[in-house]
């Protein structure tokens, strides 16, 4: 994986330098707090209901063991024993205190990680494909283009005050496992007839109140020309986009108004322009950086999987993805115990799965936009007791993308801007599949809750999808059915009127019953919803 | 202008300025004041004649004006760009480099904060209007 060099470095520590000089003029009283907010904010500092909320970079999810020891660390020292990840594969803090931020912040420094504009109106972290360099059906590691956007975007003078927020997510095969067209960018890395490899770019996807798939704006930019393009889609934007409604601020909005032929045309325009003017780094760095991304030693071994015991076949068959290598596997340390609160790992068991990803993972771990936790790169003959000691830990749920695989959003507990809880609702959820039997007869179901229509737990984008809505004063929950972020990308249609808690749990219930009755042989939940409609759904529902 | 900060060594543009309109209907126009809603690239055919662009700031958070100014230097323009109205001590840097080279911001900067915020930087990554060469141009020098 990538690791710093005297710059990269140089770089993260004078940006702890500058954020403890702004937070002391902050307490000096130079900076008003309406000054200071995009400041910390782009430093991932966020105030929550509560306390102040510290959002951890982990660009496009990969880190080793010794970062993800490094987050344990902070979790015991700053906070209350635990982190949460996240949907964008980052890691939040919900207990920190802002006279602790800078030196969490050199604590970080110090494992070559920083909190780096994960908030603001500035080009997030990038994400990328979790299982990037392990997967067998991916043409090229898309990290590599990933890290390059991390170097161009960072401190980027020109992109810091954008109208909204911007995200890019990178992957490289046509499956798709990082929700790549719900992003501002999506790049998917291709081959052209040549064989050349080039960029693919899709531009004003999001969730959010207005949830929108990206279209495809160019199907081919050149490797020597990725950063040249993504500055002329960026200054366009910053440009045009609407600030007048912080609502309608985001690009999906301006390429939904221009037409993405028309906002494509004024890119083209700009990128020409811009290709005169010599902003490209060199090749030669692609390259550089191409060698930290380089397979590690693998070596032959076993090739097949000692099925005798039938809750770890049970977990093989669930939680591992296969591996380019035929004697590896990618194993996902599933983060959504039955009851659990989706995606919060404790200090403990992120100092283990540290150690297992030391010992058996090459020392790679890689953070899930499922809120769940990927040692990439497993030996087939050390799974049996990889899987004892997840197991033993309670790491070893075997329900990946699952009913039980809920991502939820922190919601009311945590969120000032919610109308409900999120998070109460998925572990019942949870608890009540798993104590009726169903999670286990009902195949792959992606279940998404978001405490309020600013969609932070892709509801959108749910096989089944839960929105919290307020319906005056008491918290009510609508459902939504047929959403999906894989290669399928789809957005839910809402089923009708909403549920309090209790009636909604019974409402996914039904459903589910709904495809259990009508599913056709190998169907999954969303392929028999595609084929029979909402219809026999909604009759369930509410007749 | 009591808060004006220079960058440049020439002496100060004190020309008339007109407003974006005014100067693109007008002939003689010498300096100009641009809002964040207005195209830089419009003023394009006049740069010969203009001494001094002002890039005006209503709100900090507004970034418009960073494109603007890098704008006009990617066109060759060597004139004076003034970053005008609310225009913060940690926001000079990244104005700096894209190509501001004055500011006169409505309330006066800390001169030790300003020193302090304009070496903040050991290097930069990417291009932009400044000089600077980026980091992944020096690896591989
Ligand atoms: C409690 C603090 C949080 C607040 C106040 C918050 C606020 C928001 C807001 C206002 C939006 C809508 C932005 C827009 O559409 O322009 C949004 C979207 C989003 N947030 Fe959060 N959020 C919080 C926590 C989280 C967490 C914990 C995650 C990850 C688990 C997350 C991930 C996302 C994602 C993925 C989106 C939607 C995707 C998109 O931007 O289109 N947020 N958030
Ligand atoms: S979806 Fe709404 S409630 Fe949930 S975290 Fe985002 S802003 Fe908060």
């Amino acid at each position: 994986m990538y690791s710093y060099d005297q710059y990269d470095q140089a770089m993260v520590d004078a940006r702890v330098a500058e954020f403890r000089d702004q937070a002391q003029r902050r307490i000096d009283g130079k900076l008003s707090e309406d000054q200071f907010k995009p400041l910390r904010l782009m430093n991932g500092l966020y105030l929550q209901l509560h306390a102040y909320m510290l959002r951890v970079a982990i660009p496009y999810g990969t880190l080793n063991g010794r970062q993800m020891h490094a987050l344990a660390d902070i979790a015991d020292k700053y906070d209350r024993g635990y982190g949460h990840f996240t949907t964008r594969q980052n890691i939040q803090y919900n207990w920190i205190k802002l006279e602790d931020a800078g030196d969490i912040l050199a604590d970080l420094a110090a494992v070559e990680m920083h909190a780096i504009q994960t908030s603001g109106n500035c080009i997030r972290n990038i994400s990328s494909d979790h299982f990037a360099g392990a997967a067998q059906d991916e043409l090229v590691d898309p990290r590599p283009y990933a890290e390059l956007l991390r170097q161009w975007s960072s401190f980027h003078p020109e992109f810091m005050y954008l109208p909204r927020k911007f995200k890019i997510a990178v992957i490289a095969s046509d499956t798709d496992r990082a929700a790549m067209r719900l992003h501002d960018i999506g790049i998917q890395i291709v081959k052209n007839e040549a064989g050349e490899l080039g960029a693919s770019f899709y531009v004003g996807g999001g969730m959010g109140r207005t949830p929108m798939i990206a279209p495809n704006i160019r199907s081919f930019v050149p490797l020597d020309q990725l950063i040249t393009y993504s500055e002329a889609c960026l200054r366009v934007y910053n440009r045009y986009g609407r600030r007048d409604n912080k609502y309608k601020a985001r690009i999906k909005i301006l390429v939904h108004e221009l037409g993405a032929e028309e906002y494509t045309r004024q890119v083209e325009e700009e990128f020409a322009h811009l290709l005169q003017q010599g902003i490209e780094p060199p090749i030669a760095e692609l390259e550089r950086i191409r060698t930290f991304f380089e397979d590690p030693a693998f070596e032959d071994g076993p090739k097949t999987i000692d099925r005798s015991d039938p809750d770890f076949a049970l977990w093989v068959d669930r939680n591992t993805h296969r591996h380019k290598h035929d004697s590896y596997v990618s194993a996902v340390v599933s983060l959504k115990p039955v009851g659990g609160i989706p995606g919060d790992a404790t200090a403990e068991q992120m100092h283990l799965m540290a150690e297992l990803a030391e010992q058996y993972s090459f020392d790679e771990l890689r953070v899930m936009h499922t809120q769940n936790v990927v040692l990439p790169h497993v030996k087939i003959a050390d799974l049996h007791a990889l899987w004892t000691k997840l197991d033993a830990a309670g790491l070893g749920t075997p329900n990946l993308d699952q009913i039980g695989d809920i991502i939820a959003c922190p919601g009311l507990d945590y969120c000032s801007l919610a109308n409900a809880r999120s998070i109460p609702l998925s572990q019942k959820i949870s608890e009540r599949f798993a104590a009726n039997g169903k999670q286990d007869i009902l195949g792959e179901l992606k279940l998404k809750i978001s405490g309020c229509i600013n969609a932070c737990g892709h509801h959108h984008a749910g096989h089944i999808g839960i929105l919290g809505v307020d319906k005056k004063g008491v918290e009510n929950y609508q459902l939504s059915l047929g959403g999906s972020e894989a290669e399928d990308t789809a957005l839910g249609k809402i089923t009708g009127r909403g549920f309090d808690e209790a009636g909604v749990i019974d409402a996914v219930e039904t459903v589910t019953d709904v495809y259990l009755a009508q599913k056709q042989g190998e169907e999954r939940f969303l392929d028999t919803y595609n084929r029979i409609g909402m219809a026999p759904f909604k009759e369930a529902l509410y007749d | 202008m009591t808060n004006l900060i220079r960058l440049r060594d020439d002496a100060p543009v004190n020309d008339p300025v007109a407003d974006f309109e005014a100067c693109c209907d007008q002939s003689n126009a010498t300096a100009v004041r641009i809002e964040p809603g207005d195209d830089a690239r419009a003023l394009l055919p006049f740069l010969d004649r203009l001494n001094l662009v002002e890039v005006n700031f209503p709100a900090f958070g507004d970034g418009r004006g960073y494109s603007a100014a890098r704008i006009l230097r990617e066109a060759g323009f060597t004139g004076e760009i003034r970053a005008v109205g609310d225009v913060l001590v940690d926001q000079v840097n990244n104005m700096k480099r894209c190509g501001f080279d004055a500011f006169a911001p409505d309330a006066p900067l800390d001169a030790d904060d300003l020193e302090t915020a304009l070496n903040r930087w050991p290097e930069d990554y990417q291009a932009a209007a400044d000089a600077s060469t980026p980091i992944w141009n020096k690896r591989h020098e």
